[in-house]
């Protein structure tokens, strides 16, 4: 069985996404947690936010369609963050919106949101052997 | 009961400009690149202005105008920035009204609170500032007969800061009241969801400043905010947002070297011991708003008391009681001094609300009361309305975990105070805390054991000046509302004086 993924992408996002790499280059998210703009997905160009030990990556999205991931935007969050996300599947949506810390489509007036949904019991024991 | 007329329309007592630019020098100066864009207000959700969309080349022009301020500001005697302070406080003071119709215009928090909370407690705030900026003093340290050890403060030149959307004056006051009054130079970029208030505010009181000591640039985060956060030009970065932007900024600050101050939000528990129903009293009805305080600016404050911890032994009348309270709030017409809950921000603030209400019901907490968008009539309809909500369910829950910013409190039990300190630790942040027991020896207990920044004690959501905010863990870094501020904008400056005429020997 193939391992299950634990982040997803709507295609009004996917689109987005492919918009804002024709712009910017390559992308990346980093979910944030805290006040204001916080627990939403901030997007950046690939390697403007710097990850580390401190980070897992829950995964990359493919938003070409395509079987290659060559365009694929990874994923990424705090470790200490994951420790109470990591039942959950996260989906990244966008909405008409304004502003979001520093993530590169506020200027176009939409916010990349996550959309969650609980992990199914398989789900979680495919990923616990991943 | 008062209604006050939308800013613009006839009576009211606020008028917004149809265009805003940047302030910069003094100066209202149109942005390099020619762009603006439209301002909403979340009352209606209809645009009612528009506003410089700001870029790295207007950031530029306005870190110009701060170098150039800054050196003579900083030399200015403390009475003089004191004095300039003083003014801008009693500006305020005359223009309250104005001033409490335009922020709720912009952010969608009730009027109620901006004429009795935001804008006084921003007036005092300047008047806390130029008095504390009068009574510092540096230190003299004789380290021996002929040797002496000077420490003056200085300002550290022109800074940076970043506010978010929430209070916008009064969060923009926090920070540039110490600023001003420490003698740097500010250049402050607004959220973008809330960038006219600050604007209206920099209007009353543009002919107070010497020209350069303020600078306003707008836009959106990514084409203003970064370039003044890794600017190589500014000598200290203060944000107040999230995580992660938090630590880009951090990022970017370490590639120059500058100090950074963060504010970067909480989960705060509210914690309710037994003893606090020993009585029907007025210290019950008191608990009873405490727990309340979770709608408080619709919830988007980053203290939000969004976990309220309930002894076990009291638990079910307290909720009773809790959420009779809850559905007493009275939701409405922001402009309206009857009403205890406005709009949320934004559209996508209210999605994000939406969103989380889904997830703790999928996690299978229990949805006690609200829990639904509100759609108001009339002028109202497209606003961002949403219940005042109360889920009951386990620490471990996303709903526990993570900053909502809206009306939502999660609630769960605990056994005894023991109990209280793991649940109300067990988060990854520590801004803020609620105690609540008639019991001052289990007060102290708690409020030294909670890992939080302030604990407020049988009170909540109180913010006067002289009381130091700030966080503990991922809540961020620094301390605000208190004197020592100051010192998060100055250096230190040693003179070291030797008044032996004696050489040391080594030569």
């Amino acid at each position: 069985m193939r391992t299950p993924s634990r982040v997803a992408v709507t295609p009004q996002a996917a689109d987005l996404l492919r918009r804002l790499r024709a712009v910017h280059g390559p992308l990346m998210f980093h979910q944030s947690g805290g006040c204001c703009d916080g627990s939403s997905p901030m997007c950046y160009p690939l390697g403007e936010f710097a990850t580390g030990p401190s980070d897992v990556l829950l995964g990359s999205l493919d938003v070409d369609g395509a079987a290659e991931m060559e365009g694929a935007v990874p994923v990424w969050m705090s470790a200490a963050q994951f420790e109470y996300w990591s039942h959950t599947h996260l989906t990244i949506d966008v909405v008409p919106g304004r502003g979001g810390g520093f993530s590169l489509e506020a200027p176009l007036g939409v916010r990349f949101l996550i959309r969650s949904r609980m992990l199914t019991r398989d789900e979680l024991a495919a990923l616990d052997l991943a | 009961m008062t209604v006050y007329a939308p800013p613009g329309q006839p009576g009211s007592p606020a008028k917004y400009a149809s265009r805003y630019d940047n302030f910069i020098g003094g100066e209202w100066v149109p942005p390099v690149k020619g762009q603006y864009f439209e301002n909403p207000t979340p009352v209606t959700g209809r645009a009612f202005t528009e506003v410089a969309r700001g870029t790295a080349e207007d950031i530029e022009l306005a870190l110009d105008a701060a170098h150039g301020a800054a050196p003579g500001w900083g030399r200015a005697s403390a009475a003089d920035r004191s004095a300039v302070l003083l003014k801008i406080a009693d500006r305020m003071e005359q223009h309250l009204q104005t001033l409490a119709v335009a922020e709720t215009w912009d952010n969608g928090k009730p009027v109620r609170e901006t004429l009795a909370a935001d804008i006084p407690l921003a007036i005092d705030h300047f008047r806390y500032f130029a008095a504390a900026i009068r009574a510092q003093e540096g230190s003299i340290g004789e380290l021996d007969e002929q040797t002496v050890a000077y420490h003056f403060h200085e300002p550290l030149g022109v800074v940076a800061q970043i506010i978010p959307w929430n209070f916008p004056i009064l969060m923009a006051t926090w920070k540039l009241a110490p600023a001003l009054a420490a003698g740097n130079a500010v250049v402050l970029k607004p959220a973008e969801q809330t960038p006219a208030s600050i604007l209206m505010l920099l209007e009353l009181i543009a002919d107070l400043i010497p020209p350069g000591v303020i600078n306003v640039v707008n836009g959106f985060g990514v084409e203003a905010g970064k370039p003044l956060a890794s600017s190589p030009r500014v000598a200290k970065v203060a944000f107040t947002g999230e995580t992660t932007t938090g630590r880009l900024i951090m990022q970017y600050a370490s590639q120059n070297i500058k100090p950074v101050t963060l504010e970067l939000g909480g989960k705060s528990p509210n914690i309710f011991l037994e003893d606090v129903a020993r009585a029907r009293d007025d210290f019950y009805d008191k608990t009873l708003e405490g727990f309340t305080m979770f709608a408080l600016n619709q919830g988007e404050v980053c203290t939000c008391p969004s976990r309220a911890l309930i002894q076990e032994s009291i638990y079910d009348q307290f909720i009773a009681d809790a959420v009779e309270r809850t559905r007493a709030v009275v939701q409405g017409n922001p402009l309206d001094t009857d009403t205890m809950i406005g709009a949320q921000a934004s559209n996508d603030q209210l999605e994000k609300i939406l969103s989380y209400i889904d997830i703790g019901q999928q996690e299978g907490a229990k949805l006690l009361t609200g829990g639904e968008r509100v759609q108001l009539g009339g002028d109202l309809a497209g606003g961002y309305y949403v219940q005042p909500t109360i889920f009951e369910g386990e620490n471990r829950m996303r709903i526990f975990q993570e900053e909502i910013f809206g009306p939502v409190v999660s609630v769960t039990r605990f056994t005894d105070v023991d109990d209280a300190v793991k649940i109300a630790n067990d988060t990854l942040y520590g801004l803020g805390a609620g105690v609540w027991t008639r019991d001052m020896h289990a007060a102290y207990h708690l409020g030294r054991a909670i890992q939080a920044g302030r604990v407020w004690t049988n009170c909540y959501h109180l913010y006067p000046a002289h009381a130091a905010f700030g966080g503990y863990k991922q809540s961020g870094i620094g301390r605000e509302n208190h004197q020592m501020m100051l010192e998060h904008y100055q250096q230190t400056k040693n003179l070291l004086v030797s008044y032996s005429p004696r050489k040391l020997g080594f030569f």
